[in-house]
């Protein structure tokens, strides 16, 4: 079959494929690529494209970025677009929201969102909230990215996850992506968008390698902003997360798989716009919802999509919906407390066992 | 000014210039006379890290009587929004700035609307200064479909893009970074223009103020930072709030000039300066000494943290329309009752903008919905009973 591949590509545009495909060499491999390298293409291509373009943030440009994200932007693209700030989240945060405000399109990168909280005023007030106020005058097409969640073992101050908060907010886009063509398609979409977007990344998932498709590669591709990805089509349950948890239910899946729980598994890929369409088509077919998060429990959006099933779609559910979320504590330092602290597979497992009425 | 509120084209300018037209055919023609005059400023300037500008500045008649009926407008317009206020017209928060007129009027004759300004909540005359007009600021402040933001603002938060005016912000101290970032921008796309960055004497004390004072230090951006400092920050006399009121001189390694905000001329000055010396060498702090006559806002009647006599005696003192009116006078550019017939017709000019103002509708039901994102992806929005309203965004 590979051998007719090469002879339909080398034979030149074969049927309506566009050239490159032509150009490109097949192989049996699939491309691979990690999350790092996915969101360092997609800052490269979109600073390419559009000059109005630029990075600023702690360490992306001599240090190549905290996490690497950066890696070799600001030799390509020089200090002018790529700019290192000094520890001053709310100064710089401002600063990139009044240049978004003159018709740039900053990329301000925290270091971790836990930082972002310094910022937060900016966020909300001067960005969520202008192109209301103004009634349109004021559109702010900014793009405020980094790591958010728990990395391992860093301890409370620095392991916070801020979807539900940023979640809230009118004007705002949330978007967290889990995979490298998540990250690839959001980024690069976010960074077009012309409205303030927030884009959660998470540390561990950084080197994590995932294929990615011939389509995921080309520079124009984008995923749609406020759809969500069914990532694992089953009948019986349904458990819906985002970012690193995404991994950790596919595993669940698994393993219910084996106790012939088939489960559907639902990559929210954004926030804020939430597909409730998505989300209760789902429901409506399975009967059963878990909802799982890295973030605190209490007003968390595990709440939020618990509510828009319960008001869009009570008569399909068959039992309570059943959250899985991190302890409602900070987080702790000692390995095994920080383990009990973050939803783990067999959180999963069991709670969507209890949605089937399956005893423990 | 007022003939660039001609100049000035929004989409709703159609009913707009029906009441301008008509407004010109009854006003009195404003001086042409551009022959310069020289005039001193009322104190010189006093400077830290830099040379100060001379105190000789450069002005002509239909400069001088620009001012006036500009200053006289802004007057009348927050005189009248105290009424209003008072009637129930205009609700929540009323910043008035009447006392500071000098310090937008002398911006304004320094820079061309290129140049970006930004400010915190008591913005109605910096908007009006931009081309901002009466109906737009009177409709704004009653919540009505005419105002400059569509009724969804109110009197915080009013902007003029198309005139770089980027508001309007209820945060104290926000106003400063954004207004550095602007002139990142500016920079960046290698615009000659500058950015103002208004900001009070409370504001002054800000961590983010400082920080991005920093940041446009170390990457010379052409950022002005204007600390108009009326004394007060709401009921805080500025002693009470500042270690060193010494506002020019906190920039430590950035230059500052302390200036006479009650006179224009003086303001129009450094804020020439200013520009001349954020496009070369980086920032700059301007602290303009003014006074605010009314409160901090309509809620604060502004007697209780200062006296009477205090207000009066600035009033009597430094009351930046009457040294305009004493200058013009002295110089024989117009008589008395010319000034005069210019404060009627301002008068009137504020009247039926207000009268405008009133006719104006709210804004539609479906207005609650709109400017929430400019690209709503068909999105659902939600009332508050999701059931009953639900909106899709587009």
């Amino acid at each position: 079959m590979l051998a007719i591949i090469r002879q339909t590509v080398s034979n030149g545009a074969s049927r309506n494929r566009p050239a490159f495909y032509a150009s490109r060499s097949y192989s049996a491999a699939v491309k691979e690529m990690t999350v790092r390298e996915a969101l360092n293409s997609a800052l490269d291509e979109e600073m390419s494209a559009d000059p109005k373009v630029f990075l600023i943030g702690e360490e992306v440009g001599e240090y190549q970025g905290a996490y690497k994200i950066s890696k070799g932007l600001l030799e390509k693209y020089g200090l002018e677009r790529v700019r290192d700030t000094p520890i001053t989240e709310a100064g710089f945060a401002g600063i990139g929201v009044g240049a978004a405000y003159y018709g740039l399109r900053p990329v301000v990168e925290f270091m971790t969102f836990n930082f972002s909280m310094q910022a937060i005023d900016h966020i909300i007030n001067s960005a969520a909230k202008s192109n209301y106020m103004s009634a349109g005058q004021l559109s702010v097409p900014i793009v405020f990215r980094g790591p958010n969640g728990a990395a391992a073992g860093v301890g409370a101050q620095h392991s916070q996850c801020y979807a539900s908060w940023y979640g809230s907010c009118p004007g705002l886009k949330v978007l967290v992506p889990y995979s490298s063509e998540d990250a690839r398609g959001l980024l690069k979409a976010a960074i077009r968008d012309p409205d303030p977007v927030v884009f959660l990344e998470n540390e561990l998932l950084y080197g994590e390698s995932f294929p990615v498709s011939e389509e995921a590669l080309d520079s124009e591709f984008c995923l749609p902003i406020g759809k969500a990805k069914i990532e694992r089509e089953g009948k019986d349950v349904t458990i819906i997360a985002f970012s690193k948890m995404v991994g950790y239910a596919l595993k669940a899946a698994d393993m219910l798989a084996k106790e012939a729980i088939s489960v559907e598994v639902i990559n929210l890929r954004s926030i804020r716009p939430l597909d409730r369409a998505t989300i209760n088509a789902s429901v409506r077919k399975t009967n059963r919802l878990v909802t799982v998060e890295e973030g605190f429990p209490q007003n968390g959006v595990g709440a939020e999509i618990c509510a828009s099933v319960v008001e869009e779609s009570f008569g399909f559910l068959d039992a309570p919906v059943e959250r899985i979320a991190a302890a409602d504590v900070p987080m702790p330092y000692a390995a095994n407390l920080e383990r009990m602290a973050v939803p783990q597979v067999e959180d999963m497992v069991r709670a969507a066992k209890r949605t089937c009425y399956r005893s423990v | 000014m007022a003939l660039s509120r001609l100049n000035c084209f929004s989409s709703r300018s159609a009913n707009l210039l029906k009441t301008l037209s008509s407004a010109i055919s009854l006003r009195r023609p404003i001086s042409t006379d551009t022959t310069p005059i020289i005039v001193e400023t009322s104190v010189p300037f006093t400077s830290h890290q830099c040379e100060a500008p001379s105190r000789s500045v450069e002005t002509n008649p239909k400069e001088l009587l620009t001012f006036f009926r500009d200053m006289a407008l802004m007057r009348r317009m927050e005189i009248a929004a105290d009424s209003l206020y008072k009637a129930k017209l205009i609700r929540g928060f009323c910043h008035l700035y009447d006392g500071q007129e000098a310090v937008a009027v002398g911006m304004e004759a320094a820079i061309t609307k290129k140049d970006c300004i930004i400010t915190a909540y008591r913005d109605h005359c910096t908007f009006v200064a931009r081309g901002g007009t009466l109906l737009e600021v009177f409709a704004e402040l009653m919540g009505r479909q005419a105002g400059c933001s569509r009724g969804k603002g109110g009197s915080m938060h009013f902007y003029k893009k198309d005139s770089n005016f980027y508001g309007g912000h209820g945060i104290v101290g926000a106003q400063v970074p954004l207004g550095c970032g602007l002139a990142f921008a500016q920079k960046y796309s290698k615009d000659e223009n500058v950015s103002f960055a208004l900001y009070g004497d409370g504001a002054a004390n800000q961590g983010q103020l400082f920080e991005a004072l920093n940041i446009s230090a170390l990457w010379d951006l052409p950022a002005i930072l204007v600390c108009e400092n009326n004394h007060y920050g709401m009921g805080t006399a500025e002693w009470r709030a500042a270690k060193s009121p010494a506002y020019y001189k906190r920039g430590d390694y950035v230059p500052g000039l302390k200036v006479d905000g009650m006179d224009a001329l003086a303001v129009k000055q450094a804020c020439k300066f200013a520009k001349e010396h954020a496009l070369k060498n980086g920032p700059i702090i301007l602290e303009m000494d003014t006074y605010r006559y009314h409160g901090h806002s309509m809620s604060d009647p502004g007697s209780t943290y200062r006296t009477r006599d205090e207000i009066s005696g600035v009033r009597q003192e430094r009351d930046p329309i009457e040294r305009i009116r004493k200058l013009i006078l002295s110089h024989d550019l117009a008589t008395e009752k010319d000034l005069k017939d210019i404060e009627k017709e301002v008068r009137k000019e504020v009247d039926d903008a207000i009268a405008q103002a009133k006719e104006s509708p709210m804004p539609e039901p479906s207005e609650l919905f709109t400017n929430v994102y400019v690209k709503g992806l068909g999105v659902e929005s939600f009332g508050a009973d999701r059931k009953e309203v639900r909106a899709t965004l587009p």
